[in-house]
């Protein structure tokens, strides 16, 4: 136990004054993962009720889940909303950003704060507002409908990735290009995207989770044959603990962490 | 823009037209974003906005406001959000401050490593964050029976369906936006400020409250203000966890629309939470500016 006697700093603080800090820190740490992860081995469970730790394992709420058409159809709806929406938001978001990051134009950090407002109003309100909005156009219940909501929702997120990945970007090389005579169109997709390629597909990955999670949009716009997976597990939360949802749940961990070391993976490679 | 060139002299207006042309250029690239957040957004929430002042008459009224000033059970619904709310932040502050300390203190390489205990649940959904908390509060579940068994307490403790289950899922959810920005700003703060202080003969805990504190309070408080702000329009996690009884302002716009089908007052309610969350941001704007200017970031 050495190193406890060793600094923990160049100043005067040891290893042994700072354990507090790292048992705390464990602490906090495994409260946060755990809850995350206890869905998976809560799956296995053979009992209707929900135990922890298991006493008999099975995978009979796989068999459920897999076996239902209501779920199959609702994860199959998820998915495919989560696919449109990234193909729409990524394009979009993208262009709004590189062309406000190009403009040195007064009016550009303005338009920039006015495209990230869906980050700043209460999604309750967004939910309720395209409700009563797509009422009017018989948007309601429609993948397309969702896909326009759920865009809203990603493209922020896909304009702060690429705005970062920008500005460590040097954009002199796209002025080389056009002083040789590349059009605008043909610099940005010879010179510039093949070095934010990565930033442009962890953006493409976190707008596919963004509307793969997205439960309170779902639960007013999305119904009948299109209703996603979020929100029937919302309403089967709401109105019993069925432990087929500890089932879905896991498969939606796997997703989310996937998706995410994948983009921890890729997230520094465009250098 | 990096490729103006003196234009004294040279073709002046041929520059400016080109200059435009660019600009227009980058408006439409930019256009259909707006054009999506316009059709998703503005209008919509406009739309609501117009509803909250038309009255059951059908004409300009004031009614849905009103009905707020004087019914008591819409005070309560306030009364419970500001309070859900506020403890859901000191909760975090008090829980994520530590953490932000450690993973800030912590060599870059390991950061990143540690980091995914924050990230790994930020981007996991929160619907099946939630179901976990029901499951692990609930009378035969794990935390029951872990206390029972260290002792800290005798008979099953409802500890779901009521305030606690609340604050507890809501500060799980809430607490990756407070240590995101706050371990942004720890990172930031130079170590050779901490060594002059303990050059100077500042013990470590007084060099950390005088030094080091005040430097990660724009983080801390822009983090604040995220969860804060967050939790005001927060639905899911108080629906479920709160089992009906925790009532705060987006379970009660829901709760409007499904029983009475009173567009009016649900959008009045909207209204009110998307002043307030403008309310808090405009002032977090100021506040941190300020911040900014104080210690000269």
């Amino acid at each position: 136990m050495g190193w406890l006697t060793k600094p923990a700093s160049d100043t005067q603080v040891t290893h042994r004054d700072r354990l507090w800090l790292y048992i705390v820190a464990t602490i906090i740490m495994l409260l946060l993962v755990i809850p995350t992860f206890i869905v998976i081995p809560m799956s296995f469970s053979d009992s209707q009720y929900l135990e922890f730790p298991p006493s008999n394992w099975s995978v009979r709420w796989y068999d459920e889940y897999f076996g239902s058409s209501k779920w199959m159809r609702a994860t199959v709806t998820s998915l495919q909303i989560g696919v449109l929406t990234m193909l729409v938001a990524t394009p979009l978001g993208t262009a709004a950003a590189y062309a406000l990051f190009v403009s040195g134009h007064r009016a550009a950090r303005a338009v920039f704060m006015f495209l990230i407002t869906p980050m700043i109003v209460p999604v309750i309100l967004i939910a309720i507002g395209t409700f009563y909005a797509f009422g009017r156009v018989g948007l309601n219940n429609t993948i397309t409908g969702l896909v326009l909501a759920h865009t809203v929702l990603a493209a922020p997120l896909v304009m702060i990735v690429i705005t970062a990945s920008l500005r460590t970007y040097d954009l002199n090389q796209e002025l080389v290009a056009r002083s040789l005579g590349a059009s605008r169109l043909k610099a940005f997709f010879a010179i510039t995207l093949p070095q934010i390629k990565f930033s442009v597909l962890t953006a493409a990955l976190l707008s596919f989770l963004t509307s793969f999670d997205e439960v309170i949009v779902a639960i007013f716009v999305s119904g009948g044959v299109n209703a996603t997976l979020t929100k029937h597990m919302f309403a089967a939360l709401r109105d019993y603990i069925d432990p087929t949802i500890a089932a879905i749940s896991t498969i939606m961990v796997l997703v989310s962490s996937v998706l995410l070391l994948a983009t921890q993976f890729i997230g520094n490679r465009d250098k | 823009m990096e490729n103006r060139v003196d234009t004294a002299g040279i073709n002046e207006h041929e520059l400016k037209t080109q200059e435009a042309r660019e600009q227009l250029t980058l408006l439409g690239l930019a256009a259909p974003a707006v054009l999506a957040i316009v059709a998703i957004i503005v209008i919509p929430v406009g739309w609501l906005f117009y509803l909250s002042f038309v009255g059951s008459d059908g004409n300009f009224s004031l009614e849905h406001y009103q009905k707020m000033v004087q019914y008591k059970s819409y005070a309560r619904v306030f009364l419970i959000t500001f309070q859900v709310s506020l403890l859901t932040t000191v909760i975090c502050i008090l829980i994520g401050y530590p953490l932000a300390y450690f993973l800030a203190l912590l060599p870059q390489r390991w950061a990143g490593i540690f980091m995914l205990a924050v990230l790994l649940p930020f981007w996991t959904s929160l619907l099946v964050r939630t179901y976990a908390w029901l499951v692990l509060l609930q009378k035969k579940g794990m935390l029951n029976d872990f206390a029972i068994y260290i002792g800290l307490w005798e008979t099953p403790v409802k500890l779901v369906h009521n305030m606690t289950g609340t604050l507890i899922g809501m500060a799980h959810i809430m607490l990756p936006f407070l240590v995101l920005p706050l371990y942004g700003s720890m990172r930031k703060i130079e170590r050779d400020m901490m060594h002059a202080a303990a050059n100077l003969g500042a013990s470590p805990v007084h060099a950390f409250w005088k030094v080091y504190f005040p430097l990660s309070l724009s983080g801390m408080v822009a983090g604040s203000l995220i969860v804060f702000v967050l939790c005001l329009g927060f639905y899911v996690t108080p629906a479920v966890l709160g089992g009906g009884r925790v009532v705060m302002v987006a379970t009660q716009i829901t709760a409007i629309l499904e029983n009475q089908f009173d567009w009016g007052a649900a959008s009045a309610l909207g209204v009110v939470l998307l002043i307030a969350t403008l309310i808090i941001l405009y002032l977090a704007a100021r506040l941190l500016k300020f911040d900014a200017a104080l210690f000269g970031k």
